[in-house]
């Protein structure tokens, strides 16, 4: 196991390597930061100064990856490549193109991220897997068969249309709640109830469908028959066997999203003015500020890997038959 | 000749994926193994149903595909104009250049905000001034209003059941003149759903939308039906030509990456050794980046690009269809990772398949079995992955438009009407037709998309068809 976990971490390094040398590419060989510096100040009619300026004044001065005006270790280190890139690997995420630290920014937007997050996933889960188990034990009768119509009908409305009629008619006619906006401590349940909401209510369609394809895919296996052989009621061959087997795929699925919990909803944030990671990344896309979304890239990044390897633990932690290599 | 084609990039894409579409067809039209799972998807009902609603959006995509620049008579001189347009614009001419001062509702005759008007008798008053071209026909609207829009709702029901008619004559007379039977007979089992091809629903649905179609044409020679937007555009057009922007992003992206994950995918399992962990690298590499960071980064690449060689593009249209393209490649980018793996998993166990091993052993040569062996057995995963992913793209769509890392916002796209209209909610009163019809275009082609899908799937799954038999 430790073996494993250790030979997993080493995996990942190459990974974020791969991911990093993308994001240098991207955002410094195909495009000069002066190209950048230009975006900034305006398209034309920028001197070369004001240019020069604004790259010294972010450290974007610097070579790409060779600096051959100074002497030893430097050469490599007083580079764009280190300074802006590998530096990641160490977390430092630096300063933003507007001068903010990045890292102090995360680590104080990551909470009300977490705060819709997490309870949409697990009141999500609990309803999905309700229903799902509903139609199951309704299953081949009317009750099935207008569920399937009515998920694939909740599956096909763009979750841009429940935000928009959520806060349409419970914020703005029926004065429920505020439209949009965030308040710390106690008093922010009343910010977060209708993103929390929304956000169950668009996850119902695929959820359910899914969860109900898990649970008839085991309800055709042996030892259901033979539970039914033995006389249990469907419904205790459900709860006690079908549920409990078909968590096996279900909790690996949601561990291997646990940790991009953190990075937050770029839609819903940014819609109901949660000052979260989401809505954090949203406006550093329209900004341009690319500082922040370098770092955001690693830091999804590192996430995903993180829940790459909790999967893999998980698996080896609630199912005995698997071992990890 | 009055007008000269013109081929976008992404035009020409579009082209291809007929071309191999109908090629696809042809072949399976002659291959047992592929028909009966096609049979199967237009036996089901759900399947029928979905197929002709997909069909009418095709068909309106296609039309809007077409592009063409009209000739223009210049003091003597002839040469194209610079517009380029689509077949469908110029069927749609009307729509398209009525244009209002600004809002007004669905069939209205009078505009959504109050004016100074100059009175005949040379007095100003504020009242809501007469649309130039909604319900212009009419001298009274007040009176008249209801009884118009009565009258041609009727005129447009009764063509459509014409037409409707018409075709289902035409058709049935058809068939039993294919099958061999009397035409009564026939149409007594259509009647009685008794057919083994569900053609009382595809009628049913065929005749829904003909005559839907009639009565929005009738109401539209005299109306915005729809309403007009922020500045008078008819949205029934705009919706419309959402329609391409969304079957693009929908088909083109699973497309254009298409050949690099089929190859990479089969060579990986195929191969096995260091050629998968290099494929594994590469995939699990991208899949690691969060997908709309990737599309944000590369998007803003694009702008700095487009704002620095500004001078190469001749029109806005050029522009935007290559913001369109750029967007189905990036958007693939993010989303080949996973048809990839499912490709390696099968192309690993099709390998120690016998008559894979059978071919090695006569001496066939690597390249000839992936072509051969390898890429037909798992082509049904490939068509899987296609229709389950298309409803996906074209909700994302919507979603990134709204980030503005979308399709270019002049370009006509169900997310830029969404996002430009959704702030108009807090008028009051509120103007709700530009969403409305956004988000009921797109909800009955992902309807149709996700129905479709579920047939395919199950029809072309070997896994579930052995479960059923």
């Amino acid at each position: 196991m430790t073996a494993y976990l250790i030979r997993r971490v080493l995996y990942a390094i190459p990974i974020l390597i791969g991911v990093n040398l993308i994001t240098f590419i991207l955002f410094f060989i195909v495009n000069s930061p002066d190209d950048m510096a230009r975006m900034h100040l305006g398209q034309k009619r920028v001197i070369p100064e004001a240019i020069e300026a604004w790259k010294v004044e972010r450290g974007y001065n610097l070579p790409l990856l060779y600096n051959g005006q100074v002497e030893g270790f430097r050469r490599l280190t007083d580079t764009i490549f280190f300074q802006k890139s590998l530096k990641l690997f160490a977390f430092q995420f630096g300063l933003s193109d507007s001068g903010r630290d990045i890292g102090y920014d995360i680590s104080q937007r990551m909470w009300p991220s977490l705060a819709i997050a997490v309870p949409v996933l697990f009141v999500g889960l609990l309803l999905n897997i309700s229903y799902a188990l509903f139609i199951v034990f309704f299953r081949a009768t009317h009750i099935d068969f207008g569920s399937a119509v009515l998920l694939v009908i909740l599956m096909s409305i763009s979750g841009l249309f429940y935000i928009i009629s959520g806060q349409y008619l419970m914020a703005k006619l029926w004065h429920l709640v505020p439209v949009s906006g965030y308040r710390e401590g106690l008093e922010s349940w009343r910010f977060l109830i209708l993103p929390v909401l929304v956000g169950v209510i668009s996850g119902i369609g695929s959820g359910t469908r899914w969860y109900r394809t898990l649970f008839l895919e085991e309800i055709e296996r042996d030892y259901v028959r033979t539970a039914r052989a033995k006389g249990l009621p469907e419904h205790l061959v459900l709860f006690r066997h079908v549920l409990r087997n078909a968590l096996i795929p279900i909790l690996t699925g949601v561990v291997a999203i646990l940790p991009l919990l953190f990075m937050g909803s770029l839609i819903t944030e940014s819609f109901f003015g949660i000052p979260g990671l989401g809505s954090y990344t949203i406006d550093a896309i329209n900004n341009q500020d690319f500082a922040i979304v370098r770092a955001m890239v690693f830091l999804g990044a590192v996430l995903h890997i993180l829940g790459l390897i909790l999967t893999d633990i998980s698996y080896t932690l609630v199912d005995p038959r698997v071992r990890l290599p | 000749m009055p007008l000269i084609p013109v081929v976008l990039w992404t035009d020409a894409l579009v082209y291809l994926l007929i071309l191999v579409a109908l090629g696809f067809a042809l072949y399976a039209m002659h291959h047992e193994h592929l028909r009966a799972p096609w049979r199967a998807v237009i036996r089901s009902p759900a399947g029928m149903a979905s197929l002709i609603v997909l069909a009418v959006y095709g068909g309106i995509g296609i039309l809007d595909t077409v592009h063409v620049r009209l000739r223009i008579e210049q003091a003597g001189e002839a040469r194209y104009g610079p517009e380029i347009l689509s077949l469908l614009d110029l069927a749609l001419t009307d729509l398209r250049t009525r244009q209002e001062k600004t809002y007004s509702a669905p069939l209205a005759t009078h505009l959504y905000a109050k004016e100074s008007i100059l009175q005949p008798d040379g007095t100003l008053s504020r009242d809501y001034p007469r649309l130039q071209y909604g319900g212009a026909h009419l001298r009274d609207p007040g009176t008249e209003h209801a009884r118009d829009i009565a009258g041609r709702s009727g005129q447009g029901l009764v063509e459509g059941l014409a037409l409707w008619v018409l075709i289902s004559t035409l058709l049935i007379g058809g068939l039993a003149y294919r099958q061999r039977q009397p035409f009564d007979q026939l149409f007594g089992q259509i009647l009685r759903g008794q057919t083994e091809i569900p053609w009382r629903l595809a009628l049913f649905t065929l005749g829904l939308i003909l005559i839907l179609a009639s009565i929005t044409a009738e109401l539209a020679a005299a109306y915005h039906v729809l309403g007009t937007d922020k500045v008078g555009e008819d949205v029934l057009y705009q919706a419309l030509k959402g329609i391409r922007t969304g079957l693009v992003i929908g088909t083109l992206t699973t497309l254009v990456m298409l050949p690099a994950a089929l190859l990479l995918g089969v060579m990986a399992g195929y191969f096995g050794g260091w050629v998968d962990d290099l494929i594994q690298y590469l995939y699990t590499t991208l899949n690691s980046i969060p997908g709309v960071l990737l599309i944000a980064a590369a998007i803003l690449m694009l702008q700095v690009y487009m704002n620095a060689h500004a001078d190469d593009f001749k029109s806005l249209v050029e522009r935007a269809d290559l913001r369109l393209l750029w967007l189905c490649v990036i958007l693939g980018v993010t989303s080949w990772t996973g048809l990839c793996r499912l490709l390696r998993g099968e192309a690993l166990k099709l390998r120690e398949s016998d008559y894979v091993l059978a071919a090695r052993a006569l001496g066939v040569g690597h390249f000839a079995i992936i072509v051969r062996h390898l890429l037909p057995n798992v082509f049904h995963i490939v068509l899987i992955n296609l229709v389950l992913d298309f409803s996906g793209l074209v909700l994302a769509e919507a979603v990134l438009s709204y980030i503005n890392i979308g399709v270019d916002p002049t370009m006509y796209s169900w997310g830029n009407m969404i996002n430009s209209a959704r702030l108009e909610l807090a008028r009051d009163p509120v103007v709700w037709w530009s969403l409305a019809a956004a988000f009921g275009f797109m909800f009955v082609l992902i309807l149709a998309a996700n129905l479709f899908a579920d047939v395919v799937r199950d029809a072309f799954d070997p896994r579930l068809r052995i479960l059923r038999a």
